[in-house]
């Protein structure tokens, strides 16, 4: 109704059915930082592929242009030169509200920092992304209801379901990252993507968010991870290493959701 | 999101710093009390003005002693001076010199006890001649009006009746004033109180028996005299002759130097609206500027809680929140804060609208259409200051945004 009122169209920009062909589709991608009279080159053509659920490592010396590629994978930010398509939608042709929307509905993002709002319980928080979902021909009630419920299975998947009514602060590190992940996750994205989400955490909690994002994988999502750690890369069957704004390797493997439950059960 | 969840988020958030948003909204609080009482006054005003003049009666003319301005050019005392008196009331009255005066009536007026019985009231002791009723528009609920010869009858005031009786059925019964003993031939009907007089607490008797028996000193002389003119359209000629008569009377030559005023319903009128003017003038004033500074504070609010909350508003962009919900966000919010200064602001003006015309002598009216006017004027500033810092959170780049420690 508000949008009704703002004169912007209800139509989702995205259907909601799987489009057939990768997930990630980047090509000969370049983005330069301009500060000042200075400008800096942090992808210098960068041409990627990521298909429906792969579990891709991101790796590369800091500075090499990792989370600047991860801005542009999660549509936060926009190329300077080149072309990106997430799930069949070519970014190019997409204005803000249609690139909030995308990444409302395709992305899921785990920052290093975890970035929950601090004033929210747990629940608050894992309910954030359906709250900017419009819900045509549905009451706002029943969407509300609808929303609560998905955040409390969505915690319960990361098996915080007693944390509901905490605040952040009110949680340790891994736990507060574990709520980050169902938040990641609560929307169903095509896409789960993730910037050093263990670089804050000690070893115990970091298995304990690792595990999440294998059986994320195990489920069928598409997991894009940044690390600088080489036991977490391990747990992808794809490893892309970035060097200097390019890629230096790409393992390229194809994965395959049963090849990698075991590695998740292990931890 | 809906309306009743960014009305949620956007009350927390300002609740988080109550301290900063209650101080926030003191200038439009301010200025919303002006606006009510300002309007309040200008309607306090025009009752009161109206008040007045059906009080009076219409097409009236009043003459009191001394002159508004005395010939030194010093403000003189208004009735100091007991120059009036009943040959001038005669004089007035004939119609020769004084065609267009259809009525005259005079008034002398003390504050003595009376009593009935046990019971002791002190009230307006009015000495009166006979046509003191129609010209001064008032009517009697029971009895009869006082013989002008007669030197112990009174009339009483419908308040000074109930003091001393208990009720206003009081026909018949006895009353002392000075010793004096005087009989009750009538009761006079409620006129209500203009703002200085209480017009029903009062004891109306022949002008002898007031000058003569009951003061004693110069017993020719009269506080007042009210003449009515024939109709409205001559009230200015009737002013005219009023003021030749007088002046020949009184062996003045000089208009300027007259010991004596003459003044009309407009002249009341005017002396009560200029009041109101400089008044209104100043909190006309105060209005806009608190509005102003109040909204510009709203503004530099926003700014400041946008700067705050920018991590916020990168994660927010990041999950998926439009750019028109951020806007509608703050906007929210500044409406908010303009909507409490207005409420705070009218709760202001009405407790200062009851507690003000004490002190200020005339009344302040508050109304509804003032209220809800003043209401929508606050929420239109937080809505209008709160465009700018609400387009700059829309603005926001998400990533920038995110990044900001
Ligand atoms: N907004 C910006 N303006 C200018 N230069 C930038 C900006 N953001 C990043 N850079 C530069 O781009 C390069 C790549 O930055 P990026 O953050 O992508 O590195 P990274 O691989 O994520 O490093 P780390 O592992 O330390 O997080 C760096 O040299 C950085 O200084
Ligand atoms: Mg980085």
């Amino acid at each position: 109704m508000s949008a009704l009122l703002l004169g912007h169209d209800d139509e989702p920009a995205l259907a909601e059915e799987d489009v057939p062909g990768p997930v990630i589709d980047l090509v000969d991608a370049r983005k330069t930082y301009t500060t000042g009279a200075i400008t800096f080159e942090a992808l210098r053509g960068v041409t990627l592929r990521i298909d429906r659920g792969e579990y891709v490592a991101i790796m590369g010396p800091s500075g090499s242009g990792k989370s600047t590629l991860m801005n542009i994978l999660g549509c936060l930010d926009v190329l300077t030169s080149g072309s990106y398509a997430l799930a069949g939608h070519d970014v190019a042709d997409l204005d803000e509200e249609d690139l909030a929307d995308i990444r409302n509905r395709e992305v899921g993002f785990v920052f290093q920092q975890f970035h929950l709002l601090p004033s929210l319980s747990a629940k608050g928080n894992v309910m954030l992304p359906l709250t900017y979902r419009q819900n045509p021909g549905q009451s706002a009630r029943a969407a509300r209801r609808a929303r609560e419920e998905a955040a409390v299975r969505a915690l319960d998947r990361v098996g915080l379901a007693d944390k509901a009514p905490n605040r952040p602060g009110q949680m340790s590190g891994g736990q507060q990252q574990r709520v980050a992940v169902a938040r990641a996750l609560v929307g169903e994205p095509a896409l789960i993507l993730a910037d050093e989400p263990t670089g804050n955490l000690d070893s115990s909690s970091t298995d304990d968010v690792l595990a999440l994002f294998d059986e994320l994988h195990a489920s069928g999502r598409t997991v894009v991870l940044i690390t600088h750690e080489d036991e977490v890369a391990s747990r992808a069957a794809r490893v892309v290493r970035v060097r200097d704004g390019l890629i230096a390797e790409d393992t390229g493997a194809r994965s395959f959701p049963t090849a990698v439950t075991e590695q998740g059960a292990t931890a | 999101m809906s309306w009743r969840e960014t009305l949620l988020t956007g009350w927390s958030s300002i609740r988080a710093h109550s301290m900063r948003s209650l101080l926030t909204t003191l200038g439009i609080l301010i200025g919303i009390a002006a606006v009510i009482l300002t309007v309040g006054l200008g309607l306090g005003t025009q009752k009161d003005v109206s008040a007045q003049i059906s009080s009076l009666g219409s097409n009236l003319l009043i003459v009191t002693p001394g002159s508004s301005i005395d010939s030194s050019g010093m403000r003189g005392g208004f009735g100091s001076a007991a120059t009036l008196t009943t040959s001038d009331v005669e004089a007035l009255d004939s119609s020769v010199a004084t065609p267009d005066v259809d009525a005259v009536a005079a008034e002398r007026s003390t504050s003595l006890s009376v009593e009935a019985g046990d019971t002791n009231w002190t009230t307006t002791v009015t000495g009166v001649t006979a046509d003191w009723l129609e010209v001064r528009s008032r009517t009697l609920s029971s009895g009869e009006f006082v013989d002008p010869d007669s030197t112990s009858q009174v009339v009483l005031g419908s308040e000074a009746a109930t003091e001393l009786f208990g009720s206003t059925d009081v026909v018949g019964r006895s009353v002392t004033i000075s010793d004096l003993p005087f009989t009750v031939v009538g009761v006079l009907d409620s006129a209500g109180s203009s703002s200085e007089t209480n017009l029903d607490d009062l004891a109306v008797l022949p002008l002898a028996v007031v000058g003569s028996d009951l003061i004693g000193t110069n017993p020719t002389t009269v506080s007042t005299i009210y003449l009515k003119a024939v109709d409205t359209t001559v009230i200015s000629a009737a002013y005219q002759e009023a003021e030749t008569l007088l002046l020949n009377l009184h062996g003045i030559t000089n208009a300027d130097s007259a010991d004596f005023s003459i003044s009309s319903q407009d002249a009341l009128v005017e002396t009560a609206t200029s009041v109101y003017r400089t008044l209104t003038v100043l909190l006309t004033g105060i209005a806009a500027l608190s509005l102003l500074v109040g909204g510009i504070g709203v503004m530099n609010i926003m700014l400041v809680s946008v700067t705050e909350r920018t991590r916020e508003i990168g994660l927010r962009k990041a999950l998926g929140a439009p750019p028109r919900v951020i806007r509608r966000q703050f906007l929210t919010e500044a409406s908010i804060l303009g909507l409490a200064g207005g409420v705070l602001g009218v709760g202001l003006g009405v407790v200062a609208a009851l507690t003000l015309p004490s002190v200020l002598g005339s009344s302040i009216v508050v109304s509804g259409v003032a209220i809800a006017g003043s209401i929508a004027v606050a929420l239109g500033i937080g809505l209008l200051f709160g465009t700018y810092p609400a387009a700059r959170a829309a603005r926001l780049a998400p990533i920038d945004a995110l990044r900001s420690e």
